[in-house]
């Protein structure tokens, strides 16, 4: 007990800052907020009732999405119509000059990669996910040890990307080829391919695959764990069906796993398009952009804040919402023809 | 009907919390001594922190301030949200000040010629760092410690041991650098790598010999937007700097280009303390002895370690040198804001910068060179005080987008150097628009 107490000692804490709560804002957020809630829904159902009777179901849902609807057009749909009317406009913002800032960036061969590595993005990162994910699900499907090797690969899933990409510097650790290497993929190009270590994140050959790696690294244990899901709920009899009808394994994941898979295969690759399309932090933290890794989302992000360039910026950032559309469009039918399915 | 009397009931109840909170949220006013909270933005942390807050502990014991501070490595974007929210930092420290010019023209920095006695700071700061800090004749910020750039950091023993002098001038350094060379080793070590900052360390390279090579009148042009990229004189900094010190291909520095740009600018120096030298000379600012601690085995200064400034280029420009330092500006008036300005500006405070080490140089007159740490750091004071030409980096004084441009330039520069016309067209267009709102 002396020890815990004198490590609490020398821990310092400064207990004033620490207990200080802004106590009437906490009876705020705890009390008020639900109350308010409570009143509104109840306040408004008074004024429901004063409609005629069949009117009642039409008007009630409106009135409970309201609030929703406000919010939303308040802090999204009114910045997004800002930013697409400021993107027709000069860096001032005074002068109106059409699609020039377009052209602009169009004309910008920096842009122009940046596109490109968008594109990269947008293919490789959900492709790998769900190859990796679906590999590894059906993998760790069929051995006795599955939930240790599943918590395992889920394990990465709860770093953030900054600290992702700290741990993969030291992964792509270079050092000249008169030392020993310490970085782990150069120790094995050096020892065991006896090759010229490489400078991942410098040389424009490797350097846009290493960091997409990463986010693949992150993202593969999600989409194992969702897919596993999936694959546990297709019924065992279709496909010992299959089998005793003469199937070979490759025939039954083509013909019945994937199939039925299909729906979940389909919302994870998109949500991975469109964490591909908002990638920021490893970018930010492994190059900044240099050497031909930049991307729409961090090169909007220098235009805003270092060059405070707000006419490049939303255009960057107009560019960013039509990349999206048709991912979000995509989505929405298979949703729908899930939907329909059931 | 039973729900309007629940509703009136539960409205009278939402009321009381209301009133509740409002009168919660009142604070009571302090006595005694200034007392209350200064909140701070800066970019320290590990030692530079543990410095600061011995800088900052007299400070708060005599005026009875408690010094919240909120620490992060990319100041400008924070800052400039917070200042947009309407919600600026009391007083924000910043390494560099492109930014801060940007906010003082814009009103957004408060100007202190009003707020500190003026008589008491010409008395205890050279007119030039009083300049340094004036934007449009106002002065903004003050300047809490200086530091120098453009140091070579050299190991005197392998010196010794190879029969190598101390260059006094530009051209002896060019022979040394070619004898070291022609004896086989690799005369220079240079390391760029700095997260969202790499290239940094040789656009100071570059600056110094802008400065040295053509002039402060040159150099002020230049880092305002006044003076191409692509005009003789930048360009030929440029091309000294490549064909001179680098060597064609980077043929005079360790490891090449590969090593330049994928080694973290802290360890840059690694190579002067290996048993042979991987490399004899390395450039970097008097702060760098702070990473030179964190070697292993630790190199003791002066016996392992020890520097030069780097000689004048042109004879007509002697005695200039790039400086840097930690700017103080009052981003939101409150006594307890000015008290601190007020604090940074005094020996008092500036005697703790400089004991604490990490090539920390006074700004203020009143501080002993005996108070030095080590004979490098008197050294480097030394330097301070015969600098005829003083001009801070021009970097840091370039528009943000501008300044990284600049540093993107120096990557693509140390790859290929045959591609610096491209470069320069590149930072033109960019200068083009760079300066425009900012002038």
């Amino acid at each position: 007990m002396g020890g815990l107490a004198s490590l609490v000692a020398r821990l310092q804490i400064d207990w004033e800052t620490l207990l200080t709560v802004n106590l009437p804002a906490l009876i705020v957020v705890l009390i008020a907020v639900p109350l308010v809630l409570f009143l509104y829904i109840m306040g408004t159902e008074l004024i429901v009732r004063r409609f005629p009777k069949r009117a009642q179901p039409t008007v009630r849902p409106w009135i409970w999405v309201g609030p929703a609807i406000l919010l939303v057009s308040v802090i999204l749909v009114y910045p997004m119509i800002g930013t697409i009317i400021r993107s027709f406009f000069d860096r001032g913002g005074s002068n109106f000059i059409g699609l020039g800032n377009y052209i602009h960036m169009l004309s910008d061969g920096g842009v122009l990669i940046v596109l490109r590595n968008n594109l990269l993005w947008l293919l490789l990162y959900p492709a790998m996910v769900l190859i990796f994910g679906l590999a590894l699900a059906m993998l760790a499907d069929r051995v006795s040890y599955e939930k240790p090797v599943k918590s395992l690969i889920f394990m990465p899933m709860a770093i953030s990307f900054v600290a992702m990409s700290i741990i993969w510097q030291f992964v792509y650790y270079y050092r000249p080829p008169d030392v020993p290497q310490i970085g782990i993929l150069n120790a094995i190009v050096v020892n065991l391919f006896h090759a010229q270590p490489i400078t991942w994140i410098q040389d424009t050959r490797f350097n846009n695959y290493a960091l997409i790696l990463i986010a693949v690294w992150g993202a593969t244990g999600f989409a194992m764990v969702i897919l596993s899901a999936a694959l546990k709920g297709i019924p065992g009899e279709l496909l010992e069906a299959a089998r005793v009808d003469g199937a070979n394994e490759l025939v039954v994941f083509r013909r019945i796993i994937l199939p039925l898979m299909m729906p979940t295969i389909v919302v994870v690759g998109t949500t991975m398009v469109i964490f591909a399309l908002k990638a920021f932090d490893i970018v930010y933290v492994m190059t900044a952009g240099n050497y031909n890794t930049d991307i729409l989302a961090r090169r909007m992000y220098a235009e805003l804040y270092a060059a405070q360039n707000h006419a490049n910026s939303s255009t960057l950032a107009v560019i960013l919402l039509i990349a999206v559309i048709p991912v979000l469009i995509f989505n929405v039918q298979q949703f729908r023809a899930v939907e329909a399915r059931r | 009907m039973p729900l309007g009397r629940a509703t009136r009931v539960l409205g009278l109840a939402t009321t009381a919390v209301l009133i509740l909170a409002a009168c919660g949220t009142q604070q009571s006013a302090s006595s005694g001594k200034i007392g209350g909270t200064v909140h701070i933005l800066g970019t320290w942390s590990g030692a530079e922190k543990a410095s600061f807050d011995a800088v900052m502990k007299p400070f708060t014991d005599q005026t009875g301030v408690k010094i919240s501070f909120e620490a992060t490595r990319d100041l400008d974007a924070i800052l400039q949200t917070k200042v947009a929210a309407g919600n600026p930092p009391d007083v924000t420290a910043a390494p560099g000040i492109g930014t801060l010019i940007k906010m003082a023209k814009a009103g957004q920095v408060i100007p202190l010629d009003d707020k500190l006695d003026m008589s008491q700071l010409n008395a205890n700061y050279g007119a030039d760092w009083i300049n340094l800090g004036k934007v449009n004749g106002k002065l903004v910020n003050i300047y809490a410690w200086a530091a120098l750039k453009g140091l070579v950091w050299y190991d005197p023993k392998a010196f010794q041991a190879k029969g190598y002098q101390v260059p006094k001038t530009w051209d002896e350094l060019i022979t040394l650098t070619n004898k070291i060379k022609s004896d086989g080793g690799k005369p220079w070590c240079v390391a760029l790598e700095s997260q969202a900052a790499s290239g940094w360390p040789g656009s100071d390279w570059h600056k110094e010999i802008v400065l040295s090579q053509s002039g402060p009148t040159v150099y002020d042009s230049w880092w305002a937007g006044k003076q191409k990229w692509s005009s003789p004189e930048i360009k030929q900094a440029w091309t000294t700097w490549g064909q001179q010190i680098l060597g064609s291909g980077g043929s005079n520095v360790y490891g090449g280009p590969q090593y330049m740009r994928a080694t973290t600018f802290g360890d840059g120096g690694q190579g002067l303390f290996t048993n042979p030298p991987k490399c004899y000379m390395f450039n970097q600012g008097s702060f760098i002895t702070s990473f030179f601690d964190g070697y292993t085995p630790k190199p003791t200064a002066g016996t392992d370690y020890a520097e030069f400034a780097l000689p004048d280029v042109s004879s007509s420009n002697a005695g200039a040198h790039v400086v840097s330092g930690d700017a103080f500006v009052m981003t939101k008036d409150t006594p307890q804001a000015r008290a601190l300005i007020k604090y940074v500006a005094t020996a008092q405070a500036q005697d703790i910068w400089v004991k604490r080490g990490g090539g920390k140089i006074a700004v203020n007159k009143q501080v002993s060179l005996d108070d030095y740490p080590d004979p490098i750091s008197k050294a480097e004071a030394q330097t301070v005080q015969t600098t005829k030409i003083a001009r801070y980096d021009a970097g840091d004084l370039m528009p943000t987008d501008m300044r990284d441009a600049y540093w993107k330039g120096v990557l693509d520069f140390v790859q290929d150097q045959s591609k610096l016309d491209s470069i320069l067209a590149n930072l033109d267009k960019v200068q083009q628009t760079a300066y425009v709102g900012a002038s």
